[in-house]
């Protein structure tokens, strides 16, 4: 492996853990549910990965709960803001702070293990593509998945009939209700869906990126997410540019350092966040194409008219 | 000398108003502490907080401890300290650089409670001390081992803030080195960030990917040991013995021993005998422990054992002249040692180093 690919493939890890989060969120926004918890599911889904992989002796199983125990604490936000009509901040807020306390309590008995990382799969036949057949066709599940959540997410949203009535309900809830849309129903769905992905970014933390549990260890990445979601404007291809772009000038700005370029380092570190903010600023300049993707009734409760 | 002072703590106990020239002395005492990472870093902050387990365990009833963790520097830290000077803390333990003024500026509105601030200088008011730990006497041996061991002849450095301590600790590690092999390479990579697993492992790939063979950190995670392991590197350990993430990979660690510190400090506000002061101690105190010397080759143990003996006695300091600042001038003269006042506010690199510091 060359020094290009491990480069490359250090940005696609680093990468990975945002991509997948933020494209769980976007679903959610995109019907209409602003949920500020993301990163609490990520650090659940990271103990909980973390956990079953070491008591199972499977990574794989790991995963499994990681994306389980984010939907599941998905849920508890899902039942306070769209069945007891709670404020969504304020409840997202709280499921952030609820998730970080609980993941400490819930993982002291897991410090300072060595844990199991997932393996990565290769597939035959492509894998063999000289260059980027390494670095596409033998990664882990978890990589996998990112992407075809966002190929499938793409999909669902402008191709399906299902994707046009969560938009709707996003833009219009009352409306979308008045036609006799499910519009509770279907936020819990994409509430779930939203939690799923966050916790599956969570146990690429705890299993692939860093196979070790410690407190924290998601260290603001959900965040990074939400506001990955924002700025791509809720086009699930513009997440993906983004996450990428966060991720290799992280990475490139860390090489920048090792090379001694003689940039002051405090600007590098801020860079990753400037870089991708400008460009998903430029790349959603339209106005009226922002404010054609922008979910009208974003973090507006529900209550259904009887 | 536990013993005596636990006696005596004891004894004061006992005797209560009684004595009058124990007057001050408490029958208990609150201690609190307030830490910058989750006490489960595996790193700074869990050593600190196995510091406060071992005063608990030894003073049993009479101490009673509270912490909170991952308190970030700043204002946010002016809270949280006034929070625990009003709770009825006795004394306040701030264990990160970053909390300094804060410490200081609470200090002046509580004069009965006592303060220490690790890492820092400033005490500013009667009742704060400071303490910290010489661990750049633990990266030169750590220096010297990589330049022995390392095939390419370039060490990669995972550092934190450039505050003095860190850049002790890189110069003090380079000097290492160049007395084994003059012409040996350090990079440095500045994370800006005490803990953050992911990135200090994405800084370690870096390092490695760009032909260092061995990595050192001042970051609290266990994250580049893992890296150095899964790419057949070696690496130092950080702040606690890291070996059980890299088994093959870990060449040594600097341990921060704050346990005798803690129980002293602890046992002094109990007799009513706490003064100011600024501690700065370091192998000879027990405060800088070496984890076992592991994944070397014996001639290279030898040494290391040697040096960290040298240094533990007192025979040796890792800045002695002849010592050139990274532009050629002369720093410290052949056989002049360099002052702990002076490494408390370093803020230059010794020769050698490729990097610009930070200011």
């Amino acid at each position: 492996m060359d020094m290009t690919q491990a480069i490359i493939l250090t940005i696609m890890t680093a990468a990975t853990p945002l991509l997948l989060a933020a494209i769980g969120e976007l679903v959610v926004e995109r019907s209409g549910v602003l949920n500020l918890g993301v990163e609490g599911m990520m650090i659940m889904g990271a103990v909980a990965a973390f956990a079953i992989a070491q008591i199972t002796g499977s990574a794989g199983l790991g995963a499994i709960g990681g994306l389980i125990a984010g939907m599941l604490f998905s849920l508890l936000f899902g039942f306070l803001t769209l069945t007891l009509v709670a404020n969504q901040v304020a409840t997202g807020l709280a499921l952030t702070i609820l998730g970080l306390g609980l993941s400490g309590m819930i993982g002291e008995a897991f410090i300072g293990l060595p844990g199991l990382k997932l393996a990565a799969i290769e597939i035959p036949v492509l894998a063999d593509i000289p260059f980027i057949g390494r670095l596409l066709f033998n990664q882990d599940p978890i990589f996998y998945m990112s992407i075809i959540a966002v190929i499938g997410v793409n999909w669902f949203l402008f191709k399906s009939r299902a994707g046009l009535r969560l938009r709707a309900i996003g833009d219009s809830h009352s409306s979308a209700h008045a036609l006799g849309v499910k519009v509770v129903r279907t936020r819990y769905l994409a509430v779930m869906f939203g939690g799923a992905c966050a916790g599956l970014a969570g146990a690429h933390l705890s299993i692939v990126y860093t196979p070790q549990w410690v407190e924290n260890m998601t260290a603001g990445r959900g965040w990074i997410a939400l506001a990955l979601v924002v700025f791509a404007s809720w086009r699930p291809t513009r997440v993906l540019a983004g996450a990428y772009l966060f991720g290799a000038v992280s990475i490139g700005q860390l090489h920048a350092q090792a090379l001694g370029v003689g940039i002051p380092s405090q600007f590098l570190s801020a860079l990753p966040y400037l870089a991708t903010i400008a460009v998903l600023v430029i790349i959603s300049l339209n106005r009226r194409m922002t404010l054609i993707n922008t979910p009208a009734s974003l973090g507006k409760s529900f209550v259904p008219e009887r | 000398m536990k013993k005596t002072l636990l006696a005596l703590a004891a004894a004061t106990a006992l005797a209560g108003l009684s004595a009058p020239a124990t007057a001050e002395a408490m029958d208990k005492v609150k201690a609190c502490f307030v830490y910058v990472g989750p006490v489960g870093d595996f790193g700074w902050s869990y050593q600190h907080d196995q510091g406060r387990l071992y005063a608990e365990e030894k003073l049993g009833d009479k101490l009673e401890t509270a912490y909170l963790e991952s308190v970030p520097e700043g204002s946010d830290a002016e809270r949280a300290i006034e929070r625990f000077a009003r709770s009825g803390c006795n004394i306040i333990f701030t264990t990160s650089f970053g909390y300094m003024d804060p410490t200081n500026k609470i200090a002046k509105d509580f004069p009965d409670v006592k303060f220490e601030h690790a890492t820092g200088y400033k005490r500013e008011h009667a009742n704060v001390a400071t303490y910290d730990s010489k661990f750049f006497q633990g990266r030169y041996v750590l220096g010297q081992i990589a330049a022995k061991t390392s095939e390419s002849g370039t060490a990669g450095y995972i550092a934190s803030f450039p505050i003095p301590e860190v850049v002790q600790g890189i110069n003090s590690f380079m000097l290492g080195a160049q007395s084994v092999n003059p012409d040996f390479k350090l990079k440095v990579v500045w994370v800006n960030t005490w803990f953050d697993p992911g990135k200090e492992a994405d800084a370690a790939k870096a390092l490695l990917d760009q032909g260092a063979d061995i990595l050192t950190q001042h970051t609290d995670s266990t994250a580049p040991m893992q890296v150095a392991a899964e790419r057949g590197a070696k690496a130092f350990g950080q702040a606690s013995d890291m070996i059980a993430f890299g088994p093959e990979t870990q060449l040594t660690s600097i341990i921060d021993d704050w346990a005798p510190y803690y129980l002293e400090r602890i046992s002094a506000v109990l007799e009513g005998t706490w003064e100011q002061s600024a501690t700065w101690a370091g192998m000879a105190e027990g405060h800088v422990v070496m984890a076992p010397y592991t994944n070397m080759p014996d001639d290279v143990k030898a040494m290391a054992e040697e040096t960290a003996a040298k240094i533990k006695s007192g025979e040796f300091h890792p800045f002695t002249g002849p010592i050139m600042k990274q532009d050629g001038s002369e720093w410290l003269a052949e056989g002049q040692v360099a002052e702990d006042g002076e490494l408390a506010g370093l803020n230059f690199y010794v020769k050698g180093i490729d990097d610009q510091l930070p200011q």
